[in-house]
C-alpha cells in the first residue's frame, strides 16, 4: 500500500484545516452559498435531499484494515452506522451535519483517507482494477501508476477549473474490469516489445450523451504517462465548451472536434511541455511506488479442506463456484463479498460488516480490502483452505450472499431515495428484482448478467453499458423506466439500445422478469449467456416478450 | 383538488428539509408549512426567504395539494423530501413519525 511521506501528512492536514474554516465562514454568514458550494464540492461535500452526504475516495479501490475500521467508526459517529460503496471507488456517508464534517476529515486524515475531487470540475478519484495485484491476467499492477496519477492531480494548480468533472481509469489486464472506455481517460496496459505502456482511451462517458472512448494513442510508454496526461486535459481546458454544461465533457470536445484533430493538439501539446517533465525522475517515481505495492509474498499451498468442504456442503460450494476468482498463485483465490443480499440497498455495508471484513482481511488476508466498481468489496488474496472459516464468518453476518454477476448482484445509484437530481427511485427497483431473483430461484439457472439502474440521465448506475440497462424518468409526474438491451461494460464497451416505451414503477419488475424469462426460453443452452443471446437473437424477441401484454403505460 | 405553494429549503447546519411556516418560522414538518394560493405571493415570499443565507440552502417554491390536515406534497419528489428514503426508516419518517411505513432489511 501506497505509504504517506511527511509531505502528504501535512498537504492533507493543511487542507482540512482550510475547510474547517470555511465551514465556519460560512456558518457565520462571511461566505455565501454561492461562494461555499465550489469549496465544499472540491472536499466531496454534496447536499442531497434530506441530508448533506461526503463522499470520500478510496484510491484505486485499495483499503486496509485500520481504514476499513476507521470508515465503520466515522459512520457510527456521525453517522447512520453505515456507508454506501458506488461504482466510482467511493464511499457515501449520506446523513452528516455540516458543523461535524470537518471531524469526519480529521478521521479520514488519521488513515491517510480524504475526499478531496471526490466532486467539482476536477480530476476525480483515479479508479482502477480491483484485483489489482493478484488477478492472473495481469501485466503489472496499474495501482503505482494510479498513484502517480493522484498525486499529479491532487491539486493541480491549472485543473481545478475545468470545463467538467474528468474522470480516469487504469488497468494492468487486457480483460479490462474498470470500464476504461466509459471514462474520460481510460489507460489500458498494454506490451510492445515486452515493454509495458499504455493505450490511452480518450472521451468515453455516459450520462445524457453515452460515448465510448476512442484509442487516441496506441502506445504509451509508462515514462510518458505524467506529460501525455497533462497535454490531454490541457487541450480539454483550454477547447472543452464551457457554455453548456451538459456539452462540457470532453466526450463531446472529441465528438466535436473528431478525434485526430484532437489527438494532433495533444501531441503537439506533449512535445511542448513533454521536456519539462523528467523521464529519469518518473521512473524514479514509479520504482518508489511498485516498491509500496509489491504483493505479498505467497507461496502455493494445498487446498484439501477446500475441496472437502466444496463437496460436502452446498451452501459452500454455491459460494466459492459464484464468488472466487483464480488467484494467481496456486491454493489462493480472489474472494468478492457481495453488498447486494437479496432486498438489501446495493453497495451498503453497516459499521458492523466493514469491521468484520477488516477482521477477515487482517486474519486471512493480508490486511487488505479492495471497493469494486461493482459496489461489492473484494479480499484480493485468500488462502483457499482458510475459505471454510471466512465463509461461515461472513454467513454470520449477511454477507455470504452467492450472487456475483448474476442477475441480482445489481449496480444501482442512489436515485430518488436520496439524490437531488433524480427523476425516479433505483433502489427499491433493485431490490424488488433481487428479491423476485431469489423468489424463484433464478441466479444461478440465469448465469451471468448484469443489470445496471440509474435514477436520472446522468447515468450513475451505468446503465447504458449493463446486459439490462434501467434507467428512472419522471414522466408527468410519475416514474418510469426505460430499459436497454445489449450494452456491455468490459473492452469491448457497448450501449444498450433503448427497447421502447417505459414502464411505471409497478411494471418495471414484472418487464425485467418477462426479460429473463425470455432469455431462458431463447438461450441454445446453460452455456449461452445472456450477453451472448442477445448478440445472437437481436433485440426483437426480447423486446417481443417485454411487450406481449400490453403490460406498458404510453410514455 | 385544492392546489397551493409551499416554500422550502434545506437547513444549513442539519442540511434536513424544512419548510416556512405562516410566522416566518422555518418547521421540519410539512404540514406545519403555510400555504400560498397565488404563485405571485409565493414567488414574493421565496425572494424574502432567499435572503435568508445564514439559515437555509436553495429555498424554492414547491406544489402542494391541500388536504384537511395541511399542505401535501404534490410531487413525489417533495412527498419523499416530506418523509424520508424508503429504503431504511431515516430522516424525517424515523425523526416525526409521520410515516413508518418503510421496508426494513
Ligand atoms: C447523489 C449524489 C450524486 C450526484 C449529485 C451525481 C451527479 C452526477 C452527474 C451530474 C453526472 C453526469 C455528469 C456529466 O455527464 O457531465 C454523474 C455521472 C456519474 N456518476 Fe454520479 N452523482 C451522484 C452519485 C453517484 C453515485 C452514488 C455513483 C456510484 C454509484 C455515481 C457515479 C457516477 C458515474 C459512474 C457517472 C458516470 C457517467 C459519466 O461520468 O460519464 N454518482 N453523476
Ligand atoms: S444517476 Fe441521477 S439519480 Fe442516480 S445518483 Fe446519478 S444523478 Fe443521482
Amino acid at each position: 500500500m501506497y505509504r504517506y511521506t511527511d509531505f502528504d501528512n501535512a498537504f492533507l492536514a493543511e487542507r482540512n484545516r482550510q475547510f474547517r474554516a470555511q465551514v465556519a465562514r460560512r456558518i457565520d454568514g462571511s461566505l455565501t452559498e454561492e461562494e461555499f458550494r465550489p469549496l465544499r464540492l472540491m472536499n466531496g461535500l454534496y447536499l442531497q435531499l434530506h441530508a448533506y452526504m461526503l463522499r470520500v475516495a478510496i484510491p484505486y479501490g485499495t483499503l486496509n484494515a485500520t481504514q476499513l475500521r476507521k470508515l465503520a467508526e466515522i459512520s457510527e459517529r456521525w453517522d447512520k452506522g453505515y456507508g454506501h460503496f458506488t461504482t466510482r471507488q467511493n464511499i457515501q456517508f449520506n446523513w452528516p451535519i455540516l458543523t461535524d464534517v470537518p471531524d469526519m476529515l480529521d478521521a479520514l486524515a488519521e488513515v491517510g483517507l480524504h475526499a478531496i475531487q471526490t466532486s467539482g470540475n476536477t480530476i476525480r478519484n483515479v479508479t482502477s482494477d480491483h484485483f489489482a495485484g493478484a488477478a492472473g491476467d495481469e501485466i503489472a499492477d496499474p495501482r503505482p501508476y494510479a498513484e502517480l496519477i493522484r498525486q499529479w492531480s491532487t491539486d493541480h494548480p491549472e485543473f481545478q477549473f475545468l470545463p467538467r468533472k474528468f474522470k480516469i481509469a487504469v488497468t494492468g489486464s487486457p480483460n479490462d474490469r474498470v470500464v476504461t472506455r466509459a471514462h474520460d481517460i481510460g489507460l489500458r496496459m498494454v506490451l510492445r516489445d515486452a515493454e509495458p505502456g499504455f493505450e490511452v482511451i480518450v472521451g468515453g462517458g455516459l450520462g445524457r450523451t453515452p460515448m465510448i472512448g476512442k484509442v487516441i494513442r496506441d502506445f504509451l510508454p509508462v515514462a510518458d504517462l505524467l506529460p501525455y496526461l497533462e497535454a490531454v486535459v490541457a487541450t480539454y481546458n483550454l477547447l472543452g465548451r464551457r457554455d453548456n454544461k451538459y456539452k462540457a465533457r470532453i466526450k463531446i470536445t472529441v465528438h466535436e472536434n473528431g478525434i485526430d484533430q484532437v489527438r494532433d493538439l495533444v501531441e503537439a501539446r506533449f512535445a511542448e511541455i513533454a521536456p519539462l517533465f523528467d523521464p529519469t525522475a518518473t521512473k524514479a517515481a514509479l520504482a518508489r511506488l511498485d516498491e509500496m505495492f509489491t504483493p505479498p509474498a505467497l507461496s502455493p499451498r494445498d487446498s484439501t479442506l477446500f475441496e472437502a468442504t466444496r463437496t460436502r456442503d452446498p451452501v459452500f460450494r454455491a459460494f466459492a463456484d459464484t464468488n472466487l476468482t483464480p488467484h494467481r498463485v496456486a491454493g489462493h483465490a480472489i474472494v468478492t463479498i457481495s453488498l447486494k443480499a437479496h432486498g438489501a440497498t446495493p453497495g451498503d455495508a453497516t459499521a458492523e460488516q466493514m469491521r468484520v471484513v477488516a477482521d477477515l482481511a487482517q486474519s486471512y488476508g493480508q490486511g487488505e480490502i479492495r471497493v469494486s466498481h461493482m459496489q461489492n468489496l473484494v479480499l484480493p488474496h485468500v488462502a483457499l483452505d482458510d475459505l471454510p472459516e471466512i465463509h461461515a464468518i461472513l454467513r454470520a453476518h449477511g454477507l455470504s450472499t452467492a450472487n456475483v454477476g448474476l442477475a441480482s448482484d445489481i449496480i444501482a445509484c442512489p436515485g430518488m431515495d436520496y439524490c437531488a437530481l433524480a427523476t425516479a427511485r433505483s433502489i427499491p427497483v433493485a431490490t424488488q428484482i433481487a428479491t423476485l431473483v431469489a423468489a424463484f430461484e433464478l441466479d444461478h439457472e440465469i448465469g451471468p448478467v448484469q443489470i445496471k439502474i440509474s435514477g436520472c440521465i446522468n447515468a450513475c448506475g451505468h446503465h447504458h453499458v449493463g446486459h439490462i440497462g434501467i434507467l428512472g424518468l419522471d414522466r408527468a409526474g410519475v416514474e418510469n423506466y426505460q430499459i436497454t438491451l445489449g450494452g456491455s461494460a468490459t473492452e469491448d464497451a457497448r450501449v444498450g439500445e433503448r427497447m421502447g416505451p417505459g414502464f411505471a414503477y409497478d411494471q418495471i419488475v414484472p418487464a425485467i422478469e418477462r426479460l429473463l424469462l425470455a432469455y431462458l426460453d431463447l438461450r441454445e443452452g446453460p452455456a449461452e449467456t445472456f450477453e451472448q443471446a442477445v448478440q445472437r437473437a437481436g433485440l426483437e424477441p426480447f423486446r417481443a416478450a417485454l411487450y406481449e401484454k400490453g403490460a406498458r403505460d404510453a410514455a | 383538488m385544492t392546489q397551493g405553494f409551499v416554500i422550502t429549503a434545506n437547513a444549513l447546519i442539519k442540511g434536513d428539509v424544512v419548510w416556512l411556516t405562516p410566522t416566518g418560522t422555518l418547521t421540519r414538518k410539512l404540514e406545519e408549512a403555510e400555504v400560498f394560493t397565488s404563485r405571485d405571493r409565493a414567488e414574493a415570499a421565496l425572494a424574502a426567504t432567499s435572503t435568508r443565507n445564514a439559515e437555509l440552502v436553495g429555498c424554492y417554491v414547491a406544489d402542494a395539494r391541500l388536504t384537511s390536515v395541511g399542505p401535501a406534497p404534490a410531487h413525489f419528489r417533495e412527498g419523499f423530501r416530506a418523509r424520508g428514503p424508503s429504503n431504511y426508516p431515516h430522516g424525517k419518517q424515523a425523526e416525526t413519525g409521520t410515516d413508518s411505513h418503510v421496508s426494513l432489511y
